[in-house]
């Protein structure tokens, strides 16, 4: 663990398209990496990422495209052109949600009050994603570094609550020295 | 609270899933040519057993993906689970 003060970060809504297709499909993979500069990754609950582009894992024939650097529609229609004539999906859903960032020696503590995820490094490694619950909520999570900075996504709907929720959770390590504290 | 293994995301806990009751039951392909009695029964009748039941559930906070779950009513172990469209485990199995 390291000594890094814990945060929570607002970071807004992001470029975010789901798409659903077969992976197996070796002409689906090609577009996808055509368009976005990455393949689907195919284990539950794993990413690919390139710089500040990823491909999150949501099923076994559902991803989330995010990208920091392009803008949804942008991305979105070069996807669909990409993916024409192929059975598959593309949706853009990047005002649907907003992202928190959780940060820090006490991240995984914040998060565990309220997601029953083990997100123990030996059970949830850099670069994994997961769908789950938050404080009752839908949320996928992702793991952006190992300092650690878990990402949340949440529907813009309650992201006022999760807000709220993070806030409350965080408040005891805010002033805390790290992990070295008994 | 129930353990359940996802095929595809390993065990997570019951409040991400969705019980879709009894699994196996198949829509009558000619709803129109049945008795009351008959579409009486695919609506409403169920086996409901003391003991193992094949159920449907679906992942609906993770990967939102649709399974069939083989669980003991008294003892709620779940013995196995499998998928969609595959025969029901017989007993021994486990
Ligand atoms: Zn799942």
């Amino acid at each position: 663990m390291s000594g890094e003060r814990t945060a929570i970060v607002e970071r807004g809504s992001r470029t975010s398209i789901v798409v659903r297709g077969d992976a197996r499909d070796v002409r689906f993979v090609r577009a996808m990496a055509a368009a976005t500069g990455l393949e689907p990754p195919v284990a539950p609950g794993t990413t690919a990422h390139h710089l500040l582009d990823a491909v999150l894992w949501l099923g076994p024939d559902e991803w989330l495209v995010v990208s920091e650097t392009q803008p949804g529609h942008a991305l979105a229609s070069r996807m669909q052109q990409a993916l024409q004539g192929l059975h598959a999906a593309v949706i853009d859903v990047s005002d649907a949600r907003v992202v928190y960032a959780v940060t820090g020696a006490h991240a995984r503590d914040v998060l565990a009050k309220g997601c029953a995820l083990d997100l123990h490094p030996r059970a949830f490694s850099l670069g994994q994603c997961a769908s789950s619950l938050l404080a009752e909520v839908p949320v996928l999570i992702h793991q952006r570094s190992a300092e650690p900075c878990f990402e949340l996504y949440v529907a813009r709907s309650v992201g006022e609550y999760v807000r709220a929720w993070l806030r409350a959770a965080v408040r005891e390590h805010l002033h805390a020295s790290g992990g070295s504290s008994p | 609270m129930l353990l359940i293994p996802c095929p595809w995301c390993g065990p997570r806990d019951e409040t991400e899933f969705t019980c879709g009751g009894e699994a196996h039951i198949v829509t009558p392909r000619a709803p129109e040519d049945l008795d009351d009695e008959a579409w009486g029964e695919f609506l409403y009748l169920r086996t409901n057993p003391k003991g193992r039941c094949a159920e449907r559930w679906v992942h609906t906070h993770g990967c939102r993906r649709w399974f069939n779950v083989l669980r003991d009513t008294v003892t709620e172990r779940i013995l196995t689970v499998y998928e969609v469209g595959a025969r029901p485990p017989q007993a021994g199995d486990d």
